[in-house]
């Protein structure tokens, strides 16, 4: 397509040029030496000054810097590297170090916890020795009362029955045969009175 | 004057007239554009070269990626022996796509087509290259002419063939860019008058043309200074490494 075009327009311009020749004289303006010598002196005089500024002054600048550049960057990474290197060193020693004294804390954690256990063991023992020691104590009164209980009771009773009689009777009764009564009373239903 | 698409390569002084004896130097247009060039060359790579930052900015990314451009189309195509060379092919370079970039503006001055210029170029590349093949190489240099593996009864015709070759060196390279920007300027600017003279009708096809054109001229533009600065190379390669 663009062929086709760029043909075309060539053909076109050739029908051009044949008007505009007719009209002006000349040709094509490169063909005219009027000019040629100032335009290779001019030529020579730019593209020389261009070319020394450019290969004296410039140029090495940015070969300076592409070369500057490209040292410090790899000296950036092989610093990068060695701290890379480094933290991970670090991380290593700092895992290391975590792990033991977490073996540490549970060490003394056990410890401790074998000693409290100990403790209170000990404790235990001691306490329940005084306590059965309390218990026994309180047992033995407990059973001095009980024995001595009906004997008390039964004095109480023959007391108080033969006041009793003597006020209704008016007339003191013997007391021996008040305590027979009582006692045949207690053999009958001191179960009843007394537990057990 | 406007209706002729060649006007547009007119030479005409600009000030006074200036003779050295019999020569006549003065400032002209083309002059004009030739110091516009190589100016603007030194101001976009002197600003480029200026700070050091390990993160360029756009001038010195600019600066550093035409160095790179220039360097790697040397070191592909002559090798590293090329490397004193580097500054003559990177300023050729860069004169050339200035010039030829600049003659894309509207109402500005193609330098690069002018077929005087770009064949004292042209020549000058040859002379050097030449001389250069010479000092490397002596008289072995003629060794050019001779390729190996050639069976005797074709060596004279190929010898004849290939000195001819060598000597057309500077008319093919300053001829190829020349007719280059003047055949693009020129059909830009034919396309430039059938607009005018369709007028608001037909004028537009011509002016869609003369868009796409102008992408291909820059296209081009680009494109014919990489060539001319990528046969110096090759030509610069047979005189540093005698391949034949």
């Amino acid at each position: 397509m663009i062929k086709k075009i760029y043909f075309q327009s060539i053909f076109f311009s050739f029908l051009f040029f044949k008007e505009a020749f007719a009209a002006e004289s000349g040709g094509m303006p490169q063909l005219n030496p009027e000019f040629w010598i100032s335009q290779v002196f001019w030529l020579i005089l730019t593209f020389g000054t261009m070319y020394i500024v450019l290969s004296k002054f410039i140029l090495p600048k940015i070969s300076n810097n592409l070369e500057s550049r490209k040292s410090q960057i790899l000296e950036n990474i092989e610093a990068a590297e060695k701290q890379r290197e480094d933290s991970e060193a670090k991380l290593k020693e700092y895992d290391e170090i975590i792990l033991k004294s977490k073996s540490e804390a549970k060490n003394m954690f056990n410890q401790t916890r074998e000693k409290a256990l100990k403790d209170i063991v000990a404790k235990k023992e001691v306490l329940d020795q005084q306590i059965d020691d309390e218990i026994n104590k309180a047992e033995e009164e407990i059973e001095v009362l009980r024995v001595s209980a009906p004997d008390k009771i039964n004095k109480i009773a023959i007391e108080t029955s033969s006041e009793l009689l003597e006020k209704l009777i008016g007339s003191g009764v013997n007391s021996s045969s008040i305590s027979a009564i009582v006692d045949d009373l207690f053999r009958r239903h001191g179960d009843k009175y007394y537990g057990n | 004057m406007a209706a002729n698409p060649m006007s547009q390569f007119d030479v005409y002084r600009i000030g006074p007239e200036i003779k050295v004896g019999a020569f006549d130097i003065s400032f002209t247009n083309a002059s004009l554009f030739m110091i516009t060039s190589t100016v603007s060359i030194l101001l976009i790579f002197n600003l480029g070269s200026k700070r050091n930052s390990v993160l360029p900015n756009k001038m010195q990314l600019l600066a550093e990626l035409s160095y790179t451009f220039v360097a790697k189309m040397i070191s592909d195509t002559a090798g590293s022996k090329a490397k004193p060379y580097f500054a003559f092919i990177f300023s050729l370079f860069m004169f050339v796509l200035f010039c030829n970039m600049f003659g894309m503006i509207p109402y500005t001055f193609t330098v690069t087509s002018h077929i005087i210029v770009t064949f004292i170029l042209a020549t000058f590349i040859f002379i050097g290259v030449t001389v250069i093949g010479f000092i490397k190489h002596g008289f072995g240099y003629l060794k050019l002419f001779v390729p190996s593996g050639v069976p005797a009864v074709l060596l004279p015709l190929i010898v004849v063939i290939e000195i001819i070759s060598y000597l057309s060196r500077p008319i093919s390279l300053s001829v190829r860019l020349f007719a280059n920007m003047m055949a693009g300027h020129t059909m830009m600017k034919v396309f430039g008058g059938f607009v005018i003279s369709l007028g608001l009708v037909g004028g537009w096809l011509p002016l869609s043309f003369s868009v796409a054109l102008t992408g291909l001229e820059i296209l081009v533009a680009f494109l014919q200074a990489y060539v001319f600065a990528i046969l110096t190379c090759i030509y610069l390669n047979d005189a540093l490494n005698l391949h034949h």
